[in-house]
């Protein structure tokens, strides 16, 4: 492929230089199992705890046996949830319509276990309603569960007003954060924002893909996902995939010093994207309205066209994107986040995702800008749509 | 990323005939814009043969691209060769489609199935239209999936399994409430129950057609699978003069493979009063 401009930094990151450096010795001299009595693995026991260090203060946790590594978010979140659970006598969770398959799915799956699930609702914002789940809270809600920053929208949802909520109605249930699509967007400050457990995935910070953490406080219980030996103080049995671990803790520490970039340059860039977008193409539409966002993430319908040949199309051009069409998925239905946002059927089939990192330049938001116009006109040509189309010009035009 | 063919590519690249034609004489529709795609396509016919074709599709990229070389399979083609095509041909021109992106091609039929619908000539009488004159009836709610469309899509593309059926048709695919219903209708066609319902009054030539149709879609297939077929001979009211063909003919199993299995099929779908005669 000649040209790249990757704006699909949701999905999955590319993998920081200085990342893959820290961890090379790992895979080649440095192999000793870190729980071996010998001099040569103290070396990599020694990697282990300083990544685990280094999570702890990218998270603002208070100790660092806080720190669980696992193998990806969604082991993080299987393992968060599933654990709580077993060690709660209460029945009921609450979770929002717009979380991730990987969360969604483990509470379709306790409701056939007994479980009564409970899921807010979001406005055509994709902001969620928080009056709902203060009036849902009860007696025998063991575990409230909201991710911090949705992946299709990038809306932020308030996490530390959310805490407050749940603890001035019990003080007993527990509150798990996926924070999988927030993490190196902006600030995470575990004790700050009251939250009890909390999943990341790193290949969505320039980690590779493989590895993940688990922040769970001392005051919550958890039980194993994985049974076996002691590491992750018998957390997460398994020997601990040192590599991967050094290269989180790298990608971590990275994302900390990036941040502000993130909030200040990769911000202007998306916005850029977004304002160019939308001034040369009339049937486009900001998806989330005016809500608050990470800054990274723009959503994007394009009207009375569909998703998946736009993201045809744009691949020949060399970009990345994605697209919540149902099309893309071989799901047959659009996506379940832009549903519960009620956006309308004649844009929920042709919304594209644009998701920047802070490798994106300018040079490629330009070049987006300037491409997109044809390619959407194309597509357009050829909608069945034209009276309706016409009619969204001159509304455009008359504006 | 699905593994499109190169033809698809081509026709999603660069789609031909799109557009309206203004004075078109038969218009026909297929999907809506809440179900994710819909294709319009437009003929002008003339002598009973179709002259020009237009199209334009809210859809995917198989979409664009079953639609665009439906266009180029129909121009020149007479009115009775285009009735004959089905999804699977429209499928095989694009040398093949990924399984979930099969209802796609299913919806170039039925447009084109709609256009001749609304399509009215003088003197021109489908045998095909007089004999689908049931009421058809709605399976799947979410994507508007008629009865009809299911079993059409079943018929022409050996369909066993729901799961094929949500591929061919997108029945089935979201809510999930009608798998039920969609497997009723497998198992009914399978079992030859459909076909039975309203045999009472038949010309000779509807006759003809429907042993013709069970032989085609229903035996046919399942001997081809080892290599053998079975030709329709002649039909004296209710006796069914068939030959065997192929690695079936000679074949030591032949007389059981046809006192089973091909009677056993006809019986079901016919009813049991027919005979099945060998022609050797």
């Amino acid at each position: 492929m000649d040209k790249l401009v990757y704006l699909d930094n949701n999905a999955t990151t590319k993998v920081d230089e200085k990342v893959l450096e820290e961890m090379m010795p790992y895979f080649k001299e440095e192999y000793a199992n870190p729980s071996s009595m010998y001099d040569f693995s103290k070396k990599s026991s020694h990697a282990i705890r300083e990544a685990r260090g280094k999570l702890k203060d990218f998270l603002g946790a208070k100790d660092e046996r806080e720190i669980i590594f696992t193998s990806c978010g969604s082991e993080s979140a299987n393992t968060a949830i599933r654990g709580v659970l077993a060690n709660s006598k209460k029945r009921h969770i609450i979770t929002t319509k717009i979380e991730h398959p990987c969360v969604l799915n483990v509470y379709k799956y306790l409701e056939k276990q007994g479980y009564k699930v409970d899921y807010i609702g979001v406005n055509s914002n994709g902001e969620l309603n928080t009056d709902e789940l203060s009036h849902l809270i009860n007696d025998d809600t063991a575990l409230v569960s909201v991710m911090w920053a949705n992946n299709e929208t990038g809306v932020i949802n308030p996490i530390k007003e959310i805490s407050q909520i749940i603890k001035s109605k019990n003080q007993e249930t527990k509150f798990f954060v996926d924070g999988v699509q927030a993490a190196g967007k902006v600030p995470i400050n575990v004790v700050d924002c009251g939250v009890d457990m909390l999943g990341i995935s790193g290949h969505k910070l320039h980690a590779p893909k493989g590895i993940g953490a688990l922040y769970v406080n001392s005051k919550t219980m958890i039980s194993p996902l994985i049974i076996g030996g002691h590491q992750e103080r018998g957390k997460r049995a398994g020997t601990e995939n040192v590599p991967y671990i050094v290269g989180l803790g790298k990608a971590a520490e990275l994302a900390t010093d990036n941040l502000k970039y993130e909030m200040t340059e990769v911000a202007r860039l998306r916005d850029k994207l977004e304002k160019g977008i939308l001034h040369n193409i009339y049937n486009a539409r900001v998806n989330t309205g005016l809500a608050k966002r990470v800054p990274n993430t723009t959503n994007i319908g394009f009207e009375y066209i569909e998703g998946e040949l736009i993201l045809l199309h744009l691949s020949d051009l060399g970009i990345c994107a994605s697209s919540g069409s149902a099309c893309t998925s071989g799901s047959l239905e659009p996506s379940h986040v832009l549903r519960a946002m009620n956006v309308p059927f004649t844009a929920i089939h042709g919304s594209i995702r644009w998701s920047l990192s802070r490798f994106t330049t300018e040079d490629e938001i330009d070049y987006v800008i300037e491409k997109l116009p044809k390619v959407i006109d194309d597509i357009t040509k050829i909608s069945p749509y034209q009276a309706e189309l016409k009619a969204l010009k001159e509304l455009k035009l008359a504006k | 990323m699905w593994d499109y063919s190169e033809k698809v590519m081509d026709h999603y690249r660069n789609p031909r005939n799109v557009g309206t034609i203004e004075d078109a004489d038969a218009v026909g529709t297929a999907g809506s814009l809440v179900c994710g795609d819909q294709l319009k396509i437009y003929l002008k016919i003339k002598d009973n043969i179709v002259t020009d074709a237009k199209f334009q599709t809210f859809g995917c990229g198989s979409a664009v691209a079953s639609s665009s070389i439906l266009t180029e399979m129909i121009i020149g083609k007479s009115i009775d060769e285009v009735k004959k095509i089905t999804n699977k041909d429209i499928a095989d021109q694009l040398d093949g489609l990924p399984p979930e992106k099969m209802h796609c091609s299913v919806m170039g039929y039925e447009a084109l199935e709609d256009a001749f619908k609304n399509y009215e000539k003088d003197g021109y009488v489908s045998l095909e239209d007089v004999k689908n004159e049931t009421e058809e009836k709605m399976i799947c709610t979410c994507f508007q999936v008629t009865d009809k469309v299911i079993l059409d899509a079943i018929k022409t593309n050996n369909l066993k399994t729901v799961e094929e059926v949500t591929n061919y048709t997108k029945a089935g695919g979201a809510c999930g409430r009608c798998k039920g219903e969609i497997q009723k209708i497998i198992d009914n066609y399978y079992n030859g129950v459909t076909e039975v319902k309203k045999e009472e009054k038949l010309t000779p030539t509807q006759w003809i057609l429907k042993v013709n149709n069970v032989i085609e879609s229903q035996i046919s297939p399942e001997l081809n699978k080892d290599g053998g077929d079975i030709e329709l001979v002649d039909i004296k009211d209710k006796d069914i003069y068939v030959k065997l063909r192929g690695m079936c003919s000679g074949c030591k199993n032949s007389t059981i493979t046809l006192k089973v299995f091909v009677e056993s099929t006809l019986k079901h779908a016919l009813g049991d009063d027919i005979n099945v005669i060998e022609v050797k």
